[in-house]
């Protein structure tokens, strides 16, 4: 038993088609069939939020949304946040700076997450921050550097 | 490819919904939000033969004003847009305290308020926030419907009244009455993780200044929300003093029998429904006599 169905939907502003199984996860899709492979995938479950990509601009769990429930959507990877191979934007570049990022292994969720958070509250309490990042797990650098990352780069605005 | 092979179906009217599952419903799962049945396909942990995704129709996800004052949710309201709802923090108070405290910002996009009162979690918030507001729920089968108040919803461990045949299409909350107030407290080992035990308190209170009703609910103190009646009965028709919220709070305590985990022990989280209820209540008056918490 392998349903498989066509499905159109945008990715980082190109229009994609992808044949499917019904079964298969978003974030499969991303890095199997599109070969999106900046989105991670950890637990599995929604917990960890490694594979957090924006759908319709709101920030979800790519493992737990089916690829087809995606079809006719806009999907934002993390792929899609640099102006260009040779630049990151603004919050990449904030992150790095104050040591937000390390192994890299759950950047490209946070990364989601926060660009979400931007958008919707442009000048973000520092609680605020932290209820957003509480929704992805890092192992690396305590979380701090990334509040210290956005709290700059708002200072800056 | 993690999900174990499953029929998907999303069908696009409501009526077509409950046909598939009037033929499937016993093999079926209703997928909604997906933020637990998605984990149970990934881990193949559920290997339903069908899968019916509700996603499609729109029609169950409005966020209504009610004739009497009330509500009108949608069961694929999504607890991000009750969050953000003005309607919601105007007519729910209650509601509008429990949703931030439900999984976190990334969850709360995807997942629905029917959803989780139909996967019954005894540690989610929105299951005792809706017995706490004595909401109505409404189950649709193929040719019926009919009306289950939220205190007889929840019937065990991730077990409510829905046939296999039914789905869950709206909640009804009644209208808020005047000096009324509420509180959601809970204690979780992380911020955003399944409280280790919680309480949903609302305090009406009448022209004197005296309790005209109280509604005290625990969460993950028990296999589903538990109502805590003696501590209501005691503290209504008398005045809410600072003691009469403790004795309350001793009440609640008693009235659960909580489960033994890795995480917490049971006395521990007797204590803690005690507490809890204290704080809530302490909030829900607060709000209640228009001052902040």
């Amino acid at each position: 038993m392998s349903e498989r169905r066509t499905i159109t939907l945008t990715v980082n502003g190109q229009p994609r088609d992808a044949t499917v199984e019904t079964r298969l996860t978003l974030v499969d899709l991303l890095r199997e069939e599109l070969r999106l492979t900046g989105t991670h995938v950890g637990c599995e479950h929604g917990v960890c939020g490694a594979c957090t990509v924006l759908v319709d601009g709101e920030a979800v769990r790519g493992c737990l949304l089916l690829a087809v429930q995606a079809d006719g959507r806009h999907v934002e990877t993390v792929e899609g946040l640099a102006p260009d191979p040779a630049h990151l934007n603004a919050l990449q570049t904030e992150l790095v700076r104050h040591h937000g990022v390390q192994c890299g292994f759950c950047t490209g969720g946070i990364l989601m997450s926060l660009t979400a958070m931007l958008r919707d509250t442009p000048r973000p309490s520092e609680a605020g921050i932290r209820e957003t990042l509480a929704g992805h797990l890092c192992r690396c650098t305590g979380y701090q550097g990334m509040v210290d990352a956005v709290l700059a780069l708002v200072a800056a605005r | 490819m993690k999900p174990p092979p499953f029929r998907y179906v999303d069908p696009t009217t409501v009526e077509e919904a409950l046909a598939l599952l009037a033929r499937h419903g016993a093999d079926a799962r209703v997928l909604a939000g997906g933020q637990s049945l998605m984990p149970l396909l990934n881990f193949r942990l559920a290997r339903p033969a069908h899968v019916i995704d509700v996603n499609r129709l729109d029609a169950l996800g409005a966020i209504a004003p009610a004739a009497d004052g009330g509500l009108r949710l949608g069961a694929l309201a999504r607890q991000r847009a009750l969050e953000r709802s003005a309607l919601v923090r105007e007519r729910c108070p209650l509601l509008a305290q429990a949703l931030p405290l439900v999984g976190h910002p990334q969850i709360r996009a995807r997942g629905t308020l029917g959803g989780s009162l139909a996967h019954a979690d005894p540690a989610a918030e929105l299951p005792a926030a809706m017995v706490a507001l004595e909401a109505r729920l409404t189950l649709r089968r193929a040719g019926g419907e009919r009306t289950v108040a939220a205190g007889d919803f929840f019937v065990g461990l991730l077990t409510t009244a829905l046939a296999p045949d039914e789905l869950l299409t709206e909640i009804q909350l009644p209208s808020w009455p005047a000096r009324t107030g509420s509180g959601v407290r809970e204690v979780a080992k992380r911020h955003g993780d399944f409280a280790l035990g919680g309480v949903a308190a609302t305090l009406t209170l009448d022209g004197q200044g005296r309790v005209a009703r109280a509604r005290i609910v625990g969460f993950g103190v028990g296999p589903v929300p538990v109502r805590m009646v003696e501590a209501e009965r005691a503290l209504a028709g008398g005045a809410p003093t600072p003691a009469a919220l403790a004795e309350a709070g001793r009440l609640a305590s008693a009235a659960v029998d909580p489960p033994d985990d890795i995480h917490a022990s049971a006395a521990y989280r007797r204590r803690l429904a005690g507490v809890l209820a204290t704080r809530a209540l302490t909030d829900a008056l607060a709000s209640a006599t228009g001052r902040a918490a």
